[in-house]
């Protein structure tokens, strides 16, 4: 299980969170415009990074916020959480984690 | 190349002769320079569709590539059920184009998969599951597949173990059952495929991971860079499971595909208990006994994306939870082993079978957590693929397109399979 770095809340257990999936998919300023191919991208198309994954994470059962993590997908390891809104932390482990 | 059938005979005959004299069943190969084709990948899968490109497209100058051992993913990872109650047109096409074959394949193979087609019973606990449930039936029925619904007495008759006791948190309202489904020896699936596909003259390499995809000027695939040399070939099948992004994105393809670790466990081995297999999709249970004794038992995913092949101790717990409610006998058994494996889901559950938007390039992916039952009806509609650079019949709707143009094949929402 891991343990997980709330920015708000502190180290709790997985069991506390709910993911969120891939973090900084914005929405599309403005829908009408996009094409098919555009939707796709938005809906359905994820990095699924091998590597260094930029994600979100919610603390369902503790202060109900989401918040984002950079977590390595090879190891399970949490490198990072920053509050949404935050730019994506640069990590020393991060350049040429991924691919 | 000829190989060692096996039969009564010959078995009865090794073992007069002190079982010396058996022949490795598949070559230890080196990778030659070119191939007519490549397959990505050594599993079930990919091992099942060099052996179809063989047999029945003639293309045996075909390799297998494999980053570890051949059957070592998911292949040897998954709780061996098989099954084909899909609710859409397009999946019960194709996992009963599987189930067909899987009941004819250890006569196809010359090998003993251990096809037991025991029945698989899933649990109804809500009114909405009975509705779900009675709506497979009557779909299936359509499909002319075999699909039955049972009410809380006649599931327990044909699986004794089960409570259908009303004091537990979600009782057993009724199941439907599925008796040409069951469970194969998964290991054997990927031996009996290597072995048959070796026979035909195809080259198994394991340990040997694809690191680059060359394309020519036109764009089209010309070779692949593996940890074993480049190989010059003109076609690729991708079949690497929750890799299969890391693959592709060596040629610049993206699919609509995330990994997910999902996790099973066996128990302490016991005498026959177990007749027939047992899902709940609602809470989280999947069982069944192998010829062995233990109790094969699924747990659901992990909740998070990851490439590592395993997860968290609580995914395990909570499926326990739900498995000593429905069988309150196995709440002393011990657990001997826990594992993961990597599933690549697509948004819509269903799989990925088809051309890229690389020339030569094919994928058969996304079959997510019920890839083994697909085994062999996956492997033999990619193998037409691959030759005749065109879908099959039955794949022909599981294409990478289809998410940008609306005809999703949603078996996520129809809820016939778990996650």
């Amino acid at each position: 299980m891991l343990l997980i770095d709330c920015p708000y809340c502190g180290k709790r257990p997985e069991i506390e969170f709910t993911y969120g999936g891939q973090a900084h998919v914005a929405r599309p300023s403005d829908p009408g415009l996009l094409d098919d191919q555009s939707w796709a991208e938005y809906l359905y198309m994820r990095a699924n990074t091998k590597g260094v994954h930029a994600e979100r994470w919610r603390h369902a059962h503790g202060c109900a916020r989401f918040f984002n993590a950079l977590r390595d997908t090879t190891s399970d390891r949490i490198l990072a959480t920053y509050k949404t809104g935050e730019p994506r932390p640069q990590l020393a482990a991060d350049a040429g984690s991924g691919r | 190349m000829s190989r060692q059938r096996f039969s009564a005979l010959s078995l009865a005959w090794r073992s007069l002769a002190r079982h010396r004299g058996w022949q490795p069943q598949w070559r230890k190969c080196e990778p030659k320079s070119c191939y007519d084709a490549v397959i990505v990948g050594g599993g079930g899968h990919g091992l099942g569709a060099a052996y179809y490109l063989a047999k029945e497209h003639g293309l045996t100058n075909v390799a297998v590539v494999e980053k570890g051992w051949i059957g070592g993913g998911n292949t040897g990872r998954n709780t061996t059920i098989i099954r084909s109650n899909y609710l859409f047109d397009e999946s019960a096409a194709l996992y009963d184009h599987s189930l067909k074959l899987w009941e004819g394949l250890s006569q196809e193979l010359n090998y003993n998969v251990m096809f037991s087609p025991r029945g698989v019973m899933m649990l109804a606990h809500t009114v909405h599951d009975i509705q779900v449930f009675k709506r497979h039936v009557h779909a299936n029925r359509c499909n002319g597949v075999d699909n039955e619904w049972l009410e809380p007495e006649q599931a327990k008759a044909f699986c004794p173990p089960l409570n259908i006791e009303g004091n537990i948190r979600y009782p057993v309202l009724g199941a439907a059952l599925q008796r040409r489904g069951g469970t194969a020896r998964h290991d054997a699936v990927a031996w009996g495929y290597a072995r048959a596909a070796d026979a035909l003259g195809v080259d198994i390499i394991e340990n040997c991971e694809v690191t680059g995809i060359r394309r020519d000027a036109a764009g089209r695939v010309e070779a692949l860079e593996t940890t074993r040399g480049a190989i010059r070939t003109r076609k690729v099948g991708v079949s690497a499971a929750g890799n299969t992004s890391v693959v592709l994105a060596l040629a610049g393809v993206r699919l609509p595909l995330e990994s997910y670790p999902l996790q099973a466990l066996v128990s302490e081995p016991v005498k026959p208990i177990f007749p027939c297999v047992v899902m709940s999709n609602t809470i989280h249970a999947y069982i069944s006994q192998s010829d062995k004794g233990d109790l094969v038992i699924g747990a659901g995913t992990d909740a998070y994306t990851s490439y590592t092949q395993r997860g968290a101790l609580h995914i395990n717990t909570h499926t326990l939870d739900a498995i000593c409610e429905l069988f309150p006998a196995f709440r002393r058994l011990r657990m001997m082993r826990n594992w993961g494996g990597i599933v690549d889901v697509t948004p819509d559950r269903s799989p990925i079978i088809a051309k890229t938007p690389v020339p030569g390039l094919y994928v058969n992916c996304g079959c997510g957590t019920g890839g083994f039952k697909a085994t062999p009806g996956s492997a033999h509609v990619f193998a037409w693929t691959i030759a005749h650079d065109e879908p099959h019949p039955i794949n022909a709707p599981f294409t990478i397109e289809r998410f940008r143009d609306g005809h999703l094949i949603d078996e996520a929402a129809a809820a016939a399979v778990a996650h």
